[in-house]
């Protein structure tokens, strides 16, 4: 799991330049400021402080992301060492409840691994599998709707044909044919060893649409604009151009996308592991962990797939909240 | 003149201020204004940009873009307040007591309805009419703008009109419901010459017929000159002199309108310097005691001695294709460059001038190799530019070759300081040893363009108009360019800056003997600017003359034309700036 962290990292840098780029965009004469005085004065930290919902879901997406990163201190239970589980302790209730056992605050599963910690360790691999598929996705869309904007004619024309077929399915049907396609052709250890992999593909590949469609929009925009002219008749190439010039100004958009693809990704995640294609059910995401709840939903043990429900809508609504805060503060028409 | 304002006026405003509330504190965009206009008058409103002039107008109309707002004064229409109204009551004075005419007939029009449908919705909603009594009056209208079959084209839609005539359609729609008075807020800006003085003889013969007043808010004081009865200067948000037209241009009092007055460049003599505005208080002027001719820049670069033409264009063709299709029978082209063919010999300045579309861009965007022309030969240097395959190979003319672009706010990545801007072609082109060489030849290229090594940290957002302009020839310098391509370098700029930066161009020229093609459609400017200059109309090269016989023995028949519409601004001049 460290990928978690990895992935954590190289995202990181590039969020932070970007925000601290349209903070800087905002504030003029202040060039001379440490970066922390230009980011209190920038106009996106004044719009942060006036909004409670976004103040509220920041701290939510952070709490996620520190316990899941943390997650081997934080859980009070490894669920996933199996020596520590005891099939004793299976299907107890929450602690306030009857019958329940105070080790375990929000009671067990069937198999007595305990609700809290599943559901610490499960929004880890949800995040992970989440991240990846959107660095995935924004790769490959950014090049595409990069190379599609610029070369234009028929490679553009092809690739957003390919884009436009690729809409008209809905993505988690991609999603289950590249998983159901890797189990066929995949030895069954090999897949079990690949699961994560694959999984990031399936999902990955079905969000790339997105992010060619608007990087290529933006592209046409500014590869006319004079700037992108100046850099031509210095003789700089193509890759170049796009790299130095094009890039940095097409960004803004894709971070918001970013953020509320990420939501798609981990809610995509938990649909494929409810239907039983995702991750195995020996290391639970949150969305394998529902589907295992739900068998027992209906015998009376609701706590096991209603607090990894609850988390799972909080994570998702907490991180689309900060996207569409982000869209909305980026947004020079809505200041 | 605010105690001798009865309520008879027409328009009357009243101690004005108009205040822009933001976080960082509140930005007075117009204060103190007093104002008024008579029936059949045409008050000019007349400043550079920034100075509240297109506030007075939106306020007027109600239509302060939020969150401006009115905080003090009065605005009286015939005798009744019109400010502190609410909308519903706005909306009735809109339109039917006040009509507007916006800078874009592009713009402006509904693209999807029908010239017809726009006229007839507008008169019903302002005068109790019929369909068809509506409809005649529309048509009426059309024919009283110089619309030639007017009940024919109403039909049609806006994309079927000239920009012209699109605007013709805008002041139609302005005189709907016969208003009382009229807002143009920069009516001709987006206009060429020949078709922005028919356009203000249309409105001065309009507002005289019906007795409309009207004001007219302008940068162009060619357009104020010829147009308006009487004159308001603004600076700053507020109004530093208001007089007749003839004072105003003739005997300026305040130093303000004096600097802007002579600082439009002379259609009728050719001076060594542009005047310079000294209002202005960032004036940036080059630091003395820069030798050009010892410094860096100025040393030769690898260059043999000329013989011939530095650029030579034989029957350069560009065409564009307009509608893509497989069969080569059903694509449609456009012709935006024929067969021109013309020569630039080295050290001359050569002018291209011409209305818009006529091909001036698209000829710099050959030479330069950003398009590749569909036919003929491009030479610099002796060498065919179009027979060269790779980029490599093209590589040591890009480097001789650089261009200054129109738009001061397009033209630099948004993204990158000035200090990267300014090196990117020094490291492109290896020219510089290390980083510490390059940072050096960055600030000493700022230096030369008057702006100062702090600039370099900085980001292109965080300056003016004319800083940008001048960030962007430091960049055309840093590869020590022998040949300048000028597309319209201030076009986009206050006739102020206009100056400085017209004036630092002609210097680089002189001191580094750079050959330039300046593009422009602004004929003093040519004037002033240019030795030999070229004639163009719909990508064809009319004519080619030295600058002074162009002026005074114009041959072609277009070109007389052109120089007959050009503006015969004879304002006030200072005659210690025009050494």
């Amino acid at each position: 799991m460290s990928l978690l962290t990895l992935a954590c990292a190289l995202t990181a840098p590039a969020v932070i330049e970007d925000v601290a780029q349209a903070m800087t965009d905002t504030t003029a004469q202040t060039t001379q400021k440490s970066w922390l005085a230009r980011a209190a004065d920038s106009d996106l930290w004044y719009s942060f402080v006036r909004s409670p919902v976004t103040i509220v879901s920041t701290i939510v997406t952070i709490l996620f992301f520190v316990s899941a990163i943390f997650a081997n201190w934080i859980a009070p239970h490894n669920p996933f060492d199996l020596a520590s589980i005891s099939i004793m302790d299976a299907s107890l209730p929450p602690a306030w409840m009857e019958g329940s056992d105070p080790r375990f605050w929000l009671g067990t599963d069937d198999q007595g691994r305990d609700i809290l910690s599943t559901i610490i360790f499960g929004a880890r691999i949800s995040l992970f599998v989440g991240f990846a598929s959107v660095i995935f996705s924004m790769i490959l869309g950014i090049s595409l709707g990069l190379i599609s904007g610029y070369v234009g004619g028929r490679l553009d024309a092809f690739i957003m044909r390919v884009a436009d077929i690729q809409l008209s399915f809905p993505a988690i049907l991609i999603a289950l044919l590249i998983d159901g396609v890797a189990r066929g052709v995949l030895p069954r250890e090999m897949h079990q060893d690949l699961v994560f992999y694959v999984l990031i593909f399936a999902i990955g590949i079905s969000g790339w649409v997105q992010y060619a469609r608007t990087v290529r929009g933006s592209t046409l925009v500014e590869k006319n604009k004079e700037y992108v002219q100046a850099a031509r008749v210095i003789g700089i190439g193509p890759l170049i151009i796009l790299w130095r010039h094009i890039l940095p100004n097409v960004m803004g958009p894709v971070l918001v996308i970013a953020t509320i693809h990420l939501a798609i990704a981990v809610i995509t995640e938990a649909t494929l592991s409810f239907l039983g294609v995702g991750v195995p059910p020996t290391t639970p995401s949150l969305g394998t962990l529902i589907r295992i709840g739900n068998d027992y939903l209906f015998s009376g043990e609701w706590w096991i797939t209603i607090f990894p429900g609850i988390a799972l809508v909080l994570l998702v609504l907490a991180i689309n909240l900060l996207g569409d805060w982000l869209r909305d503060a980026l947004n020079p028409k809505l200041r | 003149m605010k105690a001798d304002v009865e309520h008879n006026s027409l328009l009357t405003i009243e101690g004005m201020r108009v205040e822009f509330p933001s976080r960082r504190g509140h930005v007075v965009a117009v204060e103190r204004l007093d104002l008024s206009v008579e029936p059949g008058e045409i008050l000019g409103v007349v400043g550079e940009s920034g100075a509240g002039k297109s506030t007075i107008g939106n306020a007027v109309i109600g239509l302060l873009e939020p969150p401006g707002e009115m905080t003090e004064g009065t605005i009286l229409l015939k005798g009744d307040r019109i400010d502190h109204l609410d909308d519903a009551a706005q909306r009735k004075i809109r339109g039917a007591r006040i009509g507007m005419i916006f800078q874009d007939p592009l713009t402006s029009l509904d693209p999807l309805q029908t010239i017809e449908r726009q006229l007839v919705d507008t008169i019903q909603r302002h005068l109790n009419l019929a369909e068809s009594e509506a409809r005649a009056r529309a048509v009426d209208l059309l024919d009283q703008v110089g619309i030639p079959d007017p009940d024919v084209r109403i039909a049609q839609y806006p994309h079927q009109f000239s920009g012209g005539m699109r605007q013709r359609v805008v002041i139609a729609l302005a005189l709907c419901a016969d208003p009382e008075l009229i807002i143009a807020d920069e009516p001709t800006t987006a206009l060429d010459v020949s078709v922005q003085a028919q356009i203000l003889d249309l409105m001065k013969a309009l507002c005289r017929d019906r007795q409309v007043g009207m004001i007219l808010i302008t940068h162009d004081m060619g357009v104020i000159s010829e147009t308006a009865d009487r004159v308001a200067v603004m600076y700053r948000g507020r109004v530093v002199e208001t007089g007749t037209t003839q004072q105003i241009m003739s005997k300026p009092t305040h130093d303000y309108t004096r600097s802007l007055i002579s600082a439009v460049p002379r259609p009728d003599k050719r001076l060594k310097r542009f005047p310079l505005v000294t209002y202005i208080e960032d004036a940036e002027e080059r630091p003395e005691g820069l030798n050009l001719a010892t410094h860096w820049l100025g040393k030769v670069r690898e260059e043999h001695k000329l013989t011939g033409n530095l650029v030579e264009l034989k029957d350069a063709h560009m065409r564009f294709i307009t509608r893509h299709s497989l069969f080569p029978s059903r694509r449609l082209y456009l012709d935006a460059v024929k067969d021109v063919s013309f020569a630039i010999q080295p050290g001359e300045v050569f002018g291209l001038v011409g209305e818009s579309g006529s091909g001036k861009s698209t000829i710099a965007r050959m030479i330069t190799g950003i398009y590749k022309p569909s036919g003929g030969i491009i030479e610099f240097d002796g060498t065919d530019m179009t027979a060269l395959q790779s980029r490599a190979a093209a590589a040591p003319f890009r480097r001789q070759m650089q261009m200054i672009f129109q738009d001061p706010f397009s033209s630099l990545n948004p993204r990158m300081r000035v200090e990267d801007i300014i090196e990117e072609p020094i490291h492109f082109h290896k020219m510089a040893y290390d980083q510490s060489e390059a940072r050096q030849i960055m600030h000493d290229l700022l230096d030369v363009v008057g702006l100062g090594a702090q600039a370099a940290r900085k980001f292109p957002h965080e300056f003016s108009g004319g800083q940008r302009q001048r960030i962007s020839i430091a960049r055309a310098l840093a590869t020590r360019p022998r040949f300048l391509i000028c597309d319209e370098p201030t076009s986009a700029l206050d006739v102020s800056i206009q100056a400085q930066v017209l004036n630092l161009l002609k210097d680089l020229q002189s001191e580094l003997n750079l050959t330039m093609l300046f593009i422009s459609h602004d004929l003093p400017v040519i004037r002033q600017i240019c030795d030999r200059v070229g004639v163009m109309r719909n990508g064809q090269l009319l004519e080619v003359a030295p600058t002074e016989t162009l002026f005074t023995d114009p041959q072609h028949d277009y070109t007389k034309h052109l120089l007959k519409l050009m503006p015969k601004f004879r304002g006030f001049r200072m005659p210690e700036l025009e050494s």
